[in-house]
């Protein structure tokens, strides 16, 4: 008896996984850009996201041709260095029914894009924001990015000499709504937070390490995945669970932090060794001085703010998309302008 | 002394901050309510206060609103410019001096001089926490008494300066007649010059350009404004948010239909316009010299991406930071190839309130139509000036949303592309996520070198191919810009201006006997009636406020053939255009080779 051919699992869309891909990657083998892709990918599918509401924004760079290798059916604006948070923002509030998911780099928005970087966080747009972080430009040839670390060497043994940037550090003093860091080679941290981040309204911010194979993953080096499995420490294991989910792991009582998002779903913290409240600015602050101080690189939810206010709810603005408006809702009803005329007459 | 009737200009000379712009615009639509056709030119500084501020106001009986630069009657209250003030004024100007001040009598040497004690009168007023600033409208009261506005028309005024308050124009009304009084008792009339009752406005209306174009914006349904504060261009941004509020319609909800967004500088304000475009909403920005340099980066993305915006850029004089409230026609250049690389930016060129409206208005057609950034190009003295004008027509053209890639529109063209020709215009149907849904359609839009399919090509026919396409697509725009407006004339020379040079140029050819044709352009760019007008005259003068004939130079590289003919003459120093200086420039002695 032959066995029907076996179908591919699917996901509350009835999609498989493989209609979440892009384009074939063109990162250098072994990239942590590719993971990130993935993991946007799987939580993508998992959350049964349809990937036409989803805009994909970049600006240049490696980390910013990634847009192309993941969800091939959303479409994407690759715009100009360091500009992705002003497009991101104009396509958002022309649209808020879909979900912009911005893709970064560290110099893209650490240097050139760093006024940007900070006025979206002031902003709070609904989106993901991410930034895969190797502390080297890749497509240039391996010059130090702002996030590279004094004591990290470059290929050829030289040291920055200007202090770097902890773009969490930063966002948490910006007053950022969502502040999360992960590593690429941790999926099973950073799908969780992906997934949380998509579902957060406001903008989330993902400060992903994602080590550079070519320019920026040798011995010395902070960005390394050598470095980063050692250094980096986590206090939280995270775990997503959408509003249909029944909890599949039992937590005992004051084992974990819980979060509801706006849209029911909840992400669970469950606390390992070392502890610290994501919800209170100054706790986080502490834990991130803490472990930077012993040059340790933590990992996980920072930070997360859920009395902030996201850019279209501030505004007022309407929850239909004013793309779609037509001439009927934009221009004003014939008489205004006699009216705005006699406001000019003397 | 014959009477010289509503034919001369009013010169007030303050230091900036101080109130005086309130009691300016009292007598301004004092004279407007009279009947007069009364325009004003407010030469300010870069500054919060202190520094000179000078207004003039104009009454003439062809109710011309060009720049005088000669003014009849003086009121030097500025003891910083008192001096200057005095030396530049022509013999026999009336002068309302104030006397506590002891200046020279020397200084009035050859004028007519009235001297008002305005420190000692000001004492009078009643409300003595109002009294600094209620004391400039003792100068009104003084200029209504001398020439012949009547009282009752400066408070008709005031009631428009301050509606529904008039205790607030009681207060103000007690100084004036302070004034006023004075000069009855103790004034002798040694000038010419006086007011009196005219039938020049009919239904006009007082408005300044920025706020033209702002109702424009509105009107053309911008929905996405992303700016960033710089002057002159500040009050566009500004009327749009005051007015967009009030006559915009929410949704059922309640919720508003537009956002406004003050973004951290330009760079961003230009980001924001141009993700809103690319998303599908109609979206704007306004800027002025400075910012447009800033914009540069983005723009030549939306050029090359074909992304839709509405850019205004209100000019000042440059370069650099150059005069920030002093008005030029600078940016023309920069604009029309703005970024790097071949690019070939739309342009339209509003020479009067109803203009900018219209203009303005249909910008967002133009740019959704042609897939490109739209620059509007006006300036600081026609969107900051308040300008007397016909009432804005309702705009009497539907939104053209131009070629939008539905999923029907996809399956009908079996070969659609994002960036294919498939009508042989240069223009491509362009996706609007969430609206093209079609499983082709997902692309990534770059500024990248990209094929027909929108994807990455580094091919060297693509490449050129594609940039033949923009510039067929842009070319083909003329057929949609506004045209040329040609008056001919009865000489053989043709003269060419735009924007608000057009003001000066019509008050000069009113006063020349042997006319010159003139060409105004709307737009670019050039529509085929340019050449046209320049092959139809041996010798064509470009009339503009830029040092190096900018729009000269732009003409000659479009028309090589005719390029001998083209010669510029050009003011840069930053004052509205006057009259005087278009006709000196028509003069044949006068005119500047190229």
């Amino acid at each position: 008896m032959n066995e029907a051919p076996k179908k591919p699992a699917t996901n509350a869309l009835g999609l498989a996984k493989s209609d979440y891909k892009g384009g074939p990657s063109t990162m250098c083998k072994g990239c942590g850009h590719d993971r990130i892709s993935e993991a946007v990918i799987q939580a993508s599918y998992d959350l049964g996201i349809d990937a036409q509401n989803i805009l994909k924004m970049s600006g240049i760079g490696c980390s910013s041709k990634t847009p192309a290798y993941f969800l091939g059916n959303a479409m994407g604006l690759n715009s100009t260095h360091g500009r992705m948070p002003s497009f991101a923002t104009g396509a958002h509030v022309a649209n808020t029914t879909m979900s912009p998911i911005g893709v970064s780099g560290d110099g893209d928005s650490a240097s050139i894009g760093m006024g940007q970087f900070v006025h979206i966080l002031r902003r709070n747009p609904k989106m993901v924001y991410i930034i895969e972080n190797n502390g080297v430009y890749g497509l240039t040839k391996g010059q130090f990015s702002a996030t590279a670390d004094r004591k990290s060497p470059s290929k050829r043994g030289e040291f920055p000499r200007e202090a770097s940037i902890d773009l969490c550090g930063l966002a948490l003093e910006l007053g950022a709504a969502f502040i999360g860091r992960s590593f690429s080679g941790d999926k099973k941290q950073l799908v969780p937070l992906l997934k949380a981040a998509l579902s957060f309204d406001g903008l989330a911010f993902l400060d992903v390490i994602s080590p550079c194979v070519t320019f920026n993953n040798h011995e010395g080096s902070t960005k390394s995945y050598t470095h980063q499995k050692e250094m980096g420490v986590t206090f939280h294991d995270p775990h997503y669970v959408s509003p249909q989910d029944q909890i599949d792991i039992e937590y005992s009582e004051g084992d974990l932090h819980e979060v509801t998002l706006h849209d029911g779903s909840r992400l669970l913290l469950r606390k390992l060794e070392r502890d610290f409240d994501p919800t209170d600015r100054t706790d986080s602050f502490a834990a991130l001085q803490g472990t930077r101080n012993k040059g340790e690189i933590l990992t996980g939810l920072i930070h997360i703010d859920m009395e902030a206010e996201s850019l279209a709810t501030n505004a007022g603005m309407t929850n239909d998309s004013l793309a779609s408006l037509m001439q009927g809702d934009l221009r004003p009803a014939a008489g205004v302008l006699d009216k705005i005329n006699d406001g000019f007459r003397i | 002394m014959n009477p010289v009737v509503n034919d001369f200009s009013i010169r007030i000379a303050t230091p900036n901050g101080t109130g005086s712009q309130t009691s300016n615009i009292v007598i301004q639509r004092a004279l407007i309510q009279m009947g007069l056709i009364a325009s004003s030119k407010n030469l300010f500084p870069s500054n919060i206060a202190g520094l000179p501020t000078w207004f003039q106001i104009r009454v003439s009986p062809g109710g011309w609103q060009t720049m005088n630069p000669q003014w009849q009657v003086l009121l030097p209250l500025n003891q910083a410019t008192i001096g200057r003030d005095l030396r530049e004024s022509a013999p026999n100007t009336a002068v309302i001096e104030n006397s506590d001040w002891k200046t020279a009598d020397s200084e009035f040497k050859g004028l007519c001089r009235y001297s008002v004690p305005f420190d000692q009168l000001a004492r009078k007023i009643t409300n003595a926490k109002l009294r600094p600033r209620l004391k400039n409208l003792i100068y009104v009261g003084v200029v209504a008494q001398l020439f012949d506005i009547p009282m009752e028309t400066i408070r008709g005024s005031l009631q428009t300066v301050f509606p529904g308050k008039e205790a607030v124009v009681d207060l103000n009304m007690e100084a004036a007649q302070i004034g006023f009084d004075f000069a009855a008792e103790n004034l002798t009339k040694q000038d010419p010059w006086k007011f009196a009752p005219a039938d020049q406005v009919g239904d006009q209306i007082l408005l300044d350009g920025n706020e033209a174009a702002a109702l424009g914006a509105i009107w053309g349904g911008v929905s996405v404004m992303a700016w960033y504060p710089i002057t002159p261009a500040s009050s566009l941004a500004e009327a749009v948010e005051k007015h967009i509020g009030r006559c915009r319609e929410n949704d059922p909800e309640g919720r508003k239909r537009f956002v406004v967004i003050q973004a951290e500088d330009e760079l961003a304000a230009i980001g924001i316009a141009l993700g809103a475009g690319w998303a599908g909403a109609r979206s704007m920005t306004s800027t002025s010299g400075p910012g447009i340099s800033l914009m540069a980066e983005n723009l030549g993305l939306g050029y090359f991406a074909e992304i839709p915006t509405v850019v205004y850029d209100i000019q000042r004089v440059g370069p650099s930071t150059g005069l920030p409230t002093r008005t030029q026609q600078s940016d023309v250049l920069q604009v029309a190839f703005h970024s790097h690389g071949d690019t070939r930016f739309p342009f339209l060129l509003p020479a009067s309130p109803i203009e900018s409206f219209q203009f303005s208005c249909q910008a967002y057609d133009l740019a959704e139509k042609y897939q490109v950034p739209v620059l509007f190009l006006s300036d600081l003295d026609l969107g900051m000036n308040s300008w007397m004008s016909d009432p804005i027509p309702e705009p009497d053209t539907d939104f053209n949303r131009g070629k939008i890639a539905t999923d029907e529109v996809i399956a009908r063209l079996d070969n659609w592309g994002r960036y294919r020709d498939v009508d042989g215009d240069g223009i491509p149907y362009r996706t609007i996520p969430g609206v093209t849904l079609h499983p082709d359609a997902a692309h990534l839009t770059r500024g990248s070198g990209h094929d027909e399919d929108a994807e990455y090509s580094e091919s060297p026919e693509v490449y050129s191919q594609n940039l033949d396409r923009l510039a067929r697509k842009i070319d083909g725009m003329v057929v949609d810009l506004p045209a040329p407006i040609r008056q001919d004339g009865d000489t053989t020379l043709g003269v060419i201006a735009y924007g608000t040079t057009d003001m000066a140029m019509q008050e000069a050819l009113d006063s020349l006997e042997r006319k010159p044709s003139y060409l105004r352009l709307r737009s670019f760019p050039f529509h085929p009636e340019v050449e046209s007008f320049i092959d139809d005259h041996e010798q064509v003068l470009v009339i503009e406020q830029n040092q190096q004939g900018q729009m000269a130079q732009l003409l000659r590289m479009n028309f090589p053939q005719l390029a001998a003919r083209i010669q510029s003459a050009t003011y840069y120093g930053g004052l509205p255009l006057s009259a005087g200086f278009v006709k000196d420039s028509i003069e044949p002695s006068r005119r500047v080779e190229a």
